[in-house]
């Protein structure tokens, strides 16, 4: 059989592991698709390729189809998140400068606890919090923005907000250019490696479900290929239920760490995949649960709540009108997903949004055979978001 | 009669000195226009802001183009409606530049006929680079393989008292039995030795 050629672009980073394993692995072989990969200098640059037809798909941060959609950012190309690839993921860290006057200040660094995390790092903080994110548009921005505002910080007007790709956050942290970060791992922990910084938060902290990455692809590319769209889910979904294993975490360690794709010693890679955080150059290590989720409680389900919380935060920071904002969550396709993984009869759950933040414990949800559990997704504040509201 | 046309502002993000001038160069053959070179990463998007140009010309394997998407960001109702890419009307211009891989930051309104001339020459420009980038990347990778080469021969010979075209001629009989590339067998010469010795 023939393989139909498919382009794809990443970004160096832990959660571009579906794209990586569904090459590596052979699940986009048993789909028919000759994956090919190309690494991206920056996240405009991949968003461009994919709008402009350079490649057909790429590791998108979630946030970046919706902004297309209200028509924010340099293109104005429509994209579509066909699945999400990966759940959490980032970290949040402060310089060691910061991190000591914190320290000196009585804070104890749990890597769990945004209410205590918050105050502590503002009143450590002299004038404006200058923090680096990768991208404008970005879950990262989202969740800074969530986390300090609900703790009555100004956002964004109160942050001095640095745009830094993530292979260079740690050098700007070393530049003394930036106080603290959230950023994608591996990145956060190659600033503690180099001993610039120290992790304070991993995302899931802030929110306990953020959708991350996303796989993104030209409307009008789904529209004339549905074939290929579905069978690219479909080895996605495989790749990730794959990476959901954790017997599989040491050999998706070794295969991300390669040249060409992280070129990051796998014991480093490990450590997001495994949830197992070293969170300070002089190696404290912490334990955080659901650090990263590729598969489990439906991870790779697009929600159109999601992008309803992602597109009413955008419009309401940019001024623009909430209906702008509902039209831009259709971008989320929960149904092609539904399509594509019917032949697989994988459980979907039957809505395609839920209350954002209104699940407190893993539970179980009406389904196609009724065995759908869909994990906690909890807001830290307690705040729960109604799409239809 | 044509009208005297104010001179266009532009930008031009580049680190490396000798390629700004280049750039700046051809720029200057398309018109006059008042061009600036930002070779600082460090707050680029407020070096750019104050500058307030027309158009903002970018290597699109730069990793600091990210940090242009303030830009975007920055086009309220009151602020300098800065950064579109390249004009949307024009597909074919748009993909020609991402082939060439050169990004550009136009304002919203300017005239097509205006952005073309110049996109032209920076197209020109940057295929230029990615050749000479291509032709580099090649010539350093010989090199290297060169260098392994010769130390593996040079191992070979004296662990086996062979000549120096016998060792040559060992490396490319055990290459090719195996299917493997002259420079990987070398490769695996010199680490074993490093390893035994």
């Amino acid at each position: 059989m023939s393989l139909a050629q498919l382009k794809a672009g990443f970004i160096p980073l832990v959660d571009s592991a579906p794209f990586i394993v569904a090459k590596e692995l052979g699940y986009a072989e048993e789909e028919g698709l000759d994956l090919q990969l190309a690494k991206a200098p920056s996240w405009s640059t991949l968003r461009d390729w994919v709008a402009m037809g350079q490649i057909d798909a790429a590791h998108m941060l979630s946030p970046v189809p919706v902004a297309a959609a209200l028509g924010l950012g340099g293109i104005a190309a429509r994209l579509n998140a066909l699945s999400v690839l990966s759940v959490n993921g980032n970290v949040i860290g402060v310089s060691t400068a910061l991190a000591a006057r914190m320290r000196d200040a009585g804070y104890r660094f749990d890597f769990a606890d945004p209410k205590a995390a918050g105050p502590a790092l503002m009143a450590a903080v002299d004038g404006r919090l200058r923090i680096g994110v990768p991208f404008p548009f970005s879950m990262h921005a989202e969740l800074l923005y969530y986390w300090l505002g609900a703790i009555g910080v100004q956002t964004p007007q109160g942050l001095d907000v640095r745009t830094i790709p993530p292979p260079l956050m740690a050098e700007a942290m070393a530049r003394g250019e930036i106080d603290a970060f959230c950023v994608g791992e591996p990145w956060g922990s190659i600033a503690v490696e180099t001993g610039v910084g120290a992790l304070l938060l991993p995302g899931n902290a802030i929110w306990a479900r953020a959708p991350e990455k996303v796989l993104a692809v030209r409307e009008s590319w789904a529209e004339e290929q549905p074939g290929l769209a579905r069978s690219l889910v479909r080895a996605m979904w495989q790749a990730g239920r794959w990476l959901g294993q954790p017997d599989n975490l040491a050999t998706a360690s070794e295969i991300l760490s390669r040249t060409e794709y992280l070129d990051i010693s796998a014991e480093v890679l490990e450590r997001a995949l495994s949830g197992r955080m070293v969170i300070s150059p002089e190696g404290d290590l912490r334990i955080c649960e659901g650090f990263i989720a590729f598969h489990a409680g439906a991870a790779g389900f697009p929600w159109r709540s999601q992008a309803a919380w992602i597109a009413e935060r955008l419009a309401a920071r940019m001024g623009l009108d909430r209906s702008a904002a509902r039209e831009a969550a259709q971008v989320f396709r929960a149904d092609i997903y539904r399509q594509a993984l019917a032949p697989l009869h994988v459980d979907l759950p039957g809505a395609s949004e839920k209350l954002e933040g209104a699940i407190t414990v893993p539970t179980e949800v009406a389904s196609a055979s009724g065995t759908l559990i869909l994990a906690p997704d909890p807001f830290f504040d307690g705040q729960i978001f109604d799409p239809s509201a | 009669m044509v009208a005297m046309q104010k001179p266009l502002s532009i930008v031009v993000v580049e680190q490396d000195r000798d390629r700004a001038l280049l750039i700046v160069d051809s720029l200057r053959d398309s018109g006059a226009h008042d061009i600036f070179v930002v070779s600082e990463e460090t707050a680029l998007a407020r070096r750019i802001k104050e500058r307030n140009p027309d158009i903002v010309l970018v290597d699109m394997a730069s990793p600091s183009r990210d940090m242009l998407e303030e830009l975007t960001m920055a086009s309220g109702a009151t602020e300098r409606p800065v950064a579109m890419f390249v004009d949307q009307s024009d597909d074919g211009l748009t993909k020609a530049a991402i082939e060439a891989g050169v990004s550009a930051y136009v304002v919203d309104g300017l005239r097509p006929e205006r952005i073309k001339p110049i996109m032209d020459a920076a197209i020109t420009r940057f295929h230029m680079f990615q050749r000479m980038r291509t032709e580099l990347e090649a010539t350093k990778k010989a090199l290297e393989e060169r260098k392994v080469i010769d130390r593996a021969k040079g191992i070979l010979m004296k662990a086996r008292k062979i000549d120096e075209d016998e060792a040559y001629a060992l490396m490319r009989k055990t290459a090719m039995a195996q299917g493997r590339k002259m420079a990987d067998v070398a490769e695996a010469i010199v680490t074993a030795a490093g390893l035994l010795s």
